[in-house]
């Protein structure tokens, strides 16, 4: 056996299974990172062959060719010519076509054979196509293409087998395709050639996905559906998840506790139960949103829905800057931008992705209700309006809808604005219906934490004991009579930025409030019953004791301008940490800080100045 | 969206044309396809198509020279001869086009169908 393990990379079409077939052959030996310097994902998994042959996969980005149209197209085909800095040129390369869409899978199999590099390829969803009646001849294929052929089904556990073997037998004489095009010749023809000698096909489509597609794709019932499947996502997001995201919680809580009867009195215990287990538990506590959210995403990208619910959009979208496939990590953002943004890899566009994650911070994320039903709940006076409205309810409504308008503004802004002004295709390949295999989603899900938890987590939590610093020093001196905070930096900082925010109406102690509102907006609402000098058990109790307070101490401008600072605030680092973690550019995360910070202080400014010239002041 | 394109040519003056039902008609039987006839000044396309109907494509326009949606429909598929059928129009102003072409289905804005020049036809 060779010391150094033979270097294989997967290449295909988008939905020619090759993911699946990666999950099979690699199980749970991958390693998720990007390729050096992009944010296209790079997935790296080892194998050894029943021959004892270790073996390095690369799942490629899928392409539709190496005339690449887009950067996960281009990364496939500099990695594939063994040009891609830093990434060793494969030794093999494993083509990945769908036979029962080999029309076009085939065109790229002869594309990447073109390369010279010597391949296999492993005609994958052997299964369906012999259901469908598909009749597709491997050795054919084989002599034509001048590569070895292989059979695979990639749900099935042996499924990978006849691939392994191949590789046994070829590894230690690899060799480039005997045969290649010659110069000057149709991809097309040669394709249809091919096909015409190896393939037997008795109808184009499956006669499931045309009576799917004419229902889902139905122009009403199409979209009622997606509605039902999107409040279903929603509801599930923002529902199952929150006794997780309690229990996280009251464990962090309670493991703050222990902390702090362990440890002596004093600055480190302050770390430790204020800085770090807060911090941990600030991190973990996303976790719930993420994985309910990102199991319903990968299901229906998987089963072939993603697409279509992109396809009944798209118009939409469009109109506003965006595609039919930003719609679903905007909804997610309605729980919690941190999934949302996340969710934003579905969409392969890169300029597409980037509007769609500066606007996600825009949707009211679930953070933000606590604060306004305490401003409401104390502003807002309960009557009905027109007999069966609530007043209260209205005013929460209307906050919700000022969010999407301004979220549909700002990404046509974005779209007038931009430099970029070429006509963005859509080209979406609507893939035939598949059930999502248990193995795929688990390894999917497992993925998406490991990211969040090892990338994003590391910011949040470095940020929030860094908050907790400026939260705690210095002590104040032990004749000082008024709050702790307000002789802190925050507390300090809070001060300062009074002066700021003079004009839309906050005075010192809501200034204050903002800065701890920063790890999380929701605590905000304790924060400002920290300045109040109110002790208080929890969150909910903080709002029922300050619910009187501020309705005397606050005028009404103040409160409606509070109301729309938080409609567009920017203050969640979480949210902050993920933008620079997805898009990979600092100036992507100030940009998007900036335009939310310009635009809340605008509206609030609006809100204030005009509520004070009314009589509200 | 149309008026951009280069290779439309310009219609007679003073000839209306049909409402767009009539002129998909006309398009589909085949009248009215160059410029002997008054009902249509350009050339039929994927956008002209009524639903699951087949038709053979004749050519991909470039709107541009070196158009990269023009070389990614013909990496796709749409070259002479294939035969395409238009599946589905989205809900919101036909917006897009679902169709499909050899095994698989594209959901194609109609600014980018409107590049694939197509002519009546079954079987190819």
């Amino acid at each position: 056996m060779s010391a150094a393990p033979l270097r294989l990379a997967l290449v295909g079409n988008p939905n020619c299974g090759k993911t699946a077939l990666f999950n099979l052959l690699t199980g749970s030996r991958q390693k998720v990172a990007n390729y050096a310097g992009v944010t296209v994902e790079r997935k790296e998994g080892r194998l050894r062959t029943p021959g004892g042959r270790d073996c390095v996969l690369l799942d490629l980005p899928g392409a539709y060719s190496l005339q690449a149209a887009s950067l996960d197209e281009a990364v496939t085909r500099d990695v594939c010519r063994g040009f891609y800095p830093g990434e060793p040129a494969p030794d093999l390369l494993v083509c990945v076509v769908d036979a029962t869409n080999l029309r076009l899978h085939l065109r790229f199999a002869l594309e990447v054979r073109e390369l010279g590099k010597p391949m296999v390829v492993a005609v994958n969803l052997m299964d369906v196509a012999r259901r469908r009646g598909i009749e597709v001849d491997l050795d054919a294929i084989a002599r034509e293409l001048g590569v070895p052929v292989v059979a695979s089904v990639a749900v099935r556990r042996d499924g990978g087998r006849a691939l392994l073997a191949q590789l046994d037998a070829m590894a230690d004489h690899l060799h480039p395709p005997t045969r290649r095009l010659p110069e000057g010749t149709d991809m097309h023809a040669a394709t249809r050639a091919l096909l015409q000698a190896a393939v037997r096909m008795p109808s184009r489509t499956a006669r499931i996905d045309d009576a799917l597609d004419r229902w889902l794709l139905h122009p009403w019932v199409g979209l009622l559906t997606l509605a039902a499947v999107m409040f279903l996502v929603f509801q599930a997001v923002y529902a199952w998840a929150t006794p997780l995201m309690d229990a996280i919680e009251a464990a962090t809580a309670w493991l703050g506790a222990q902390a702090g009867e362990a440890l002596p009195e004093g600055p480190l215990r302050s770390l430790v139960v204020d800085g770090i287990i807060a911090g941990l538990g600030g991190v973990i506590v996303f976790l719930p949103q993420i994985l309910v959210l990102f199991a319903f995403i990968l299901a229906l990208e998987e089963s072939g829905y993603l697409p279509r619910a992109a396809f009944l959009l798209d118009r939409m979208m469009f109109r506003a800057g965006l595609s039919g496939r930003s719609f679903i990590p905007l909804l997610s953002s309605f729980a919690c931008a941190v999934p949302g943004i996340m969710a934003t890899r579905s969409i392969q566009d890169p300029r597409d992705r980037i509007a769609t994650i500066l606007v996600a911070p825009l949707m009211t994320c679930s953070a933000r209700l606590p604060v306004y039903a305490l401003l409401i709940g104390a502003f807002v006076p309960q009557q009905a309006v027109m007999g069966v409205l609530n007043l209260q309810g209205l005013v929460l409504f209307g906050l919700y809808a000022l969010a999407v308008v301004s979220a549909l503004l700002v990404a046509t802004v974005m779209k007038r604005w931009r430099r970029d002004t070429g006509e963005h295709a859509l080209l979406l390949e609507l893939p035939s219906y598949r059930w999502p295999h248990p193995r795929d989603l688990l390894i999917g899900l497992w993925e998406r934490a490991a990211i969040f938890l090892r990338r994003v987590g590391g910011i949040i939590l470095a940020l929030t004991i860094l908050l907790w610093f400026l939260l705690t020093f210095p002590a104040p001196p032990p004749g000082f009579t008024g709050n702790a905070i307000d002789y802190s930096f925050a507390g300090r900082l809070g001060h300062a930025l009074a002066v700021v925010f003079a004009p839309v109406g906050f005075d010192w102690r809501i200034c204050i409030a903002l800065i701890p509102g920063l790890a999380a907006r929701e605590v905000a609402v304790s924060s400002l019953a920290t300045v109040y000098a109110l002790s208080v058990a929890d969150e909910a109790a903080a709002a029922q004791a300050l619910s009187p307070l501020i309705a005397n101490d606050w005028s009404l401008a103040t409160a409606l301008s509070l109301l729309a600072w938080y409609v567009y605030a920017p203050m969640c680092i979480s949210t902050l940490a993920t933008i620079k973690r997805e898009t990979n550019s600092w100036r992507k995360m100030g940009g998007a800080t900036l335009y939310l910070f310009a635009l809340a202080y605008a509206a609030s400014l609006l809100t204030y100045q005009l509520a004070v010239a009314l009589g509200a002041g | 969206m149309i008026s951009a394109c280069p290779s439309r040519p310009v219609p007679a003056a003073g000839l209306a044309a049909p409402p767009p039902v009539l002129a998909m008609c006309a398009t589909w039987r085949g009248r009215g396809y160059n410029e002997n006839n008054s009902y249509l000044e350009r050339p039929v396309t994927l956008i002209d198509l009524p639903r699951r109907t087949g038709a053979i494509v004749e050519d991909v326009d470039d709107r541009q020279p070196g158009d990269a949606i023009a070389r990614r429909l013909r990496e796709l598929g749409f070259v002479a001869g294939e035969r395409v059928e238009v599946v589905a129009a989205g809900p919101f102003g036909a917006d897009p086009l679902l169709v499909q072409i050899g095994f698989t289905r594209f959901a194609l804005r109609r600014a980018e169908a409107a590049r694939v020049r197509v002519r009546a036809g079954e079987a190819a």
